[in-house]
């Protein structure tokens, strides 16, 4: 072969190779349960976002001629004792379980991935604080403490709850991005970038975190669901999301006390919340799936 | 070995004392007692309200450090301090800790068992209906919180005991109060109460450890030395069970140190939708009531439950695993 013949197969080649992101998303979108994820999660999103101008309700108005009313015409999935219409504090509580499980699944990784890789890559002291600040962590009751700094979160303050949840669900996954970061620091592009002077931060930041993305934007899928999960229980004991403001675990936790006589006051909210988490969840699985190059599921 | 035990286990005891002396402090500065006495008619004149605060070393004038040190010296003798209503805290946990317990051992022992046993299986007849069932259903149920599924439990238990006539399970309490009758009574009656909180707790925990186990024993099934094992003429079963299955069950006793702290809040979930008198519900109350030494000790009893699951996760892996006993 000559060497312009050489270089033609090249070029060749090139055009043929699709790029990461296409064949990640050809191989997600060709599973099943991804697909019944993905379309099960955008419903969601559209329902807790747009559904809200289709009801006659507001989430703050009370119907007085209608308490404890059986879905109709005008409440489509019932009131409360209280007179509030059901559809509209169930599609507020989701927006705002919603937001709160991204903002967590997000922060908690990207904390994850910067201590795991600053302990992993400079070792000695600095791994040997982070690895017991993360057992500290771990260890403590991160309820108990949540629940004792829940009067802090009252009027508008959930983003210091968002924060305050992070904070206790990264720690498992910094474990993980350690080990890998110690295994990725012995290759030879960091080593190239260590002799040129790329200073360590940067090689972090550059080299080390995007190549272990997969293992992260999986993570962040299922930490969003673990999040909601949690700020569910929290709120269900009246110290995650604080009233007048409505979240699905405190709808919940009003709602089983009449579930009994007046199923749509648990049911909707709980059955929105269950749909939710299992569409994330199927998402995160078949993203693993179709990072993964030696799975055979998908095409 | 008893040397790399002994170093984890002085490690855990620093641990808990760090966790500890946080979470009281934390609840110190953050909890105000001083709020149970104010707004009451007629008002209570400020020097009672400071003697009582003193006297349950919560008064809020008094320096953080030195509340601390005043608890911390009183721990050191194995005394948890008083409660807001001025009862012992250590014999109110006694009562509260053995239910706890009580209910997390029983869940614990059957969604690890189970779990594994599904898991396992699932894995051997991967992709048969059995595997599909397990994986859609575990799916399911891990879509469903603990305050969900202790409620739905709760309304099928009524409709079950309605469509009956007689009460099979109850749906609130540990034990029925004043009940007469000789030893089997009362047994009889407690498991009654146990079933509902019982499933609550554990089905939750048989969907997580049976993905996990499930995904380890793949991972084994495929080795060599399974394959050594049956080229050798042992029996299939004998080299499941005796080889993939202990391989296998590692990585899930190590997984199994972390799920405990989560337990311990799918108790008190469960505790409180079928009113148990444990720790849980304790906690809950003590955090509305400003109780301070009541979540500083529950605080360190979840420290040394993590704790002691992590050293039993350690035993454990020693026990399946011979290279972490010769090392």
């Amino acid at each position: 072969m000559t060497l312009a013949e050489e270089e033609m197969a090249e070029e060749l080649e090139a055009v043929q190779v699709p790029s990461r992101f296409r064949v990640v998303a050809r191989r997600f979108f060709g599973m099943r349960q991804g697909l019944i994820g993905f379309v099960l999660l955008a419903l969601m999103f559209v329902l807790a976002f747009f559904g809200p101008l289709l009801g006659h309700w507001s989430y703050t108005d009370k119907d007085f001629t209608a308490f404890l009313a059986p879905p109709s015409a005008s409440h489509w999935w019932g009131t409360l004792q209280t007179g509030a219409d059901v559809y509209a504090l169930t599609l507020r509580g989701m927006q705002k379980s919603l937001l709160v499980g991204l903002l967590v699944g997000v922060i908690s990784t990207a904390i994850a991935a910067v201590v795991g890789a600053f302990g992993g890559y400079f070792l000695g002291w600095t791994d040997r604080v982070l690895q017991w600040v993360v057992s500290l962590l771990l260890v403590l009751p991160s309820f108990l403490i949540l629940a004792i700094m829940s009067p802090l979160f009252s009027g508008g303050a959930w983003v210091l709850f968002v924060i305050m949840l992070a904070l206790f669900m990264w720690m498992i996954t910094s474990r993980v991005v350690r080990g890998l970061t110690i295994s990725i620091k012995e290759r030879e592009f960091v080593a190239a970038a260590r002799f040129m002077g790329v200073p360590a931060w940067k090689i972090i930041f550059q080299h080390i975190i995007p190549n272990m993305s997969s293992l992260l934007i999986v993570d962040a899928t299922l930490n969003v669901s673990a999040a909601i999960l949690t700020e569910t229980v929290l709120s269900y004991f009246g110290f995650g999301i604080q009233p007048p403001d409505v979240s699905l675990g405190s709808l919940i936790a009003d709602g089983s006390k009449t579930a009994t006589y007046a199923p749509w006051t648990f049911w909707f909210a709980a059955g929105v919340l269950v749909v939710t988490v299992l569409a994330v969840n199927l998402i995160g699985d078949s993203l693993r799936d179709a990072f993964d190059p030696t799975s055979k599921r998908g095409k | 070995m008893a040397g790399f035990l002994f170093r984890r286990l002085v490690n855990y005891v620093v641990l808990t004392f760090v966790a500890t002396s946080l979470a009281y402090m934390l609840a110190a500065s953050a909890l105000s007692p001083r709020a149970n006495y104010l707004g009451r008619n007629p008002p209570l004149p400020a020097a009672a309200i400071d003697a009582r605060l003193d006297e349950l070393n919560l008064n809020d004038k008094t320096p953080l450090l030195e509340r601390y040190g005043t608890w911390v010296s009183g721990v050191a003798h194995g005394d948890f301090g008083l409660t807001v209503q001025g009862d012992s805290v250590n014999e109110d946990l006694k009562r509260r800790a053995g239910v706890t317990f009580r209910l997390i051992i029983i869940g614990v022992f059957f969604g690890s068992f189970l779990g594994v046993a599904i898991g396992a299986y699932a894995a051997v007849k991967q992709y048969g209906w059995f595997d599909r069932l397990t994986t859609v259903a575990s799916f399911f149920v891990l879509a469903v919180p603990t305050v969900v599924l202790a409620t739905i439990l709760v309304i099928l238990g009524t409709q079950f005991n309605n469509l009956l006539g007689i009460p099979v399970v109850y749906v609130s309490g540990e034990a029925t109060p004043g009940l007469t009758g000789g030893f089997f009574a009362h047994l009889l009656d407690r498991v009654q109460h146990l079933i509902l909180p019982t499933i609550s707790l554990s089905i939750g925990l048989i969907a997580t450890f049976s993905r996990y186990q499930r995904n380890m024993m793949l991972d084994v099934l495929g080795a060599d030395f399974i394959r050594t094992a049956m080229a050798k003429g042992m029996s299939r079963r004998a080299a499941l069970t005796k080889h993939a299955l202990r391989t296998a069950l590692i990585p899930a006793v190590t997984y199994f140190a972390f799920t405990f702290g989560s337990l311990l809040v799918g108790a008190t979930i469960t505790e409180k939708v079928f009113n148990w008198p444990g720790l849980g519900q304790q906690l809950v109350n003590s955090i509305t009531t400003n109780d301070v030494n009541t979540v500083a000790a529950i605080a360190f009893l979840t420290a040394i439950a993590v704790l002691f699951a992590s050293l039993l996760a350690d035993l454990l892996t020693a026990a399946l695993d011979p290279r972490v006993r010769v090392s």
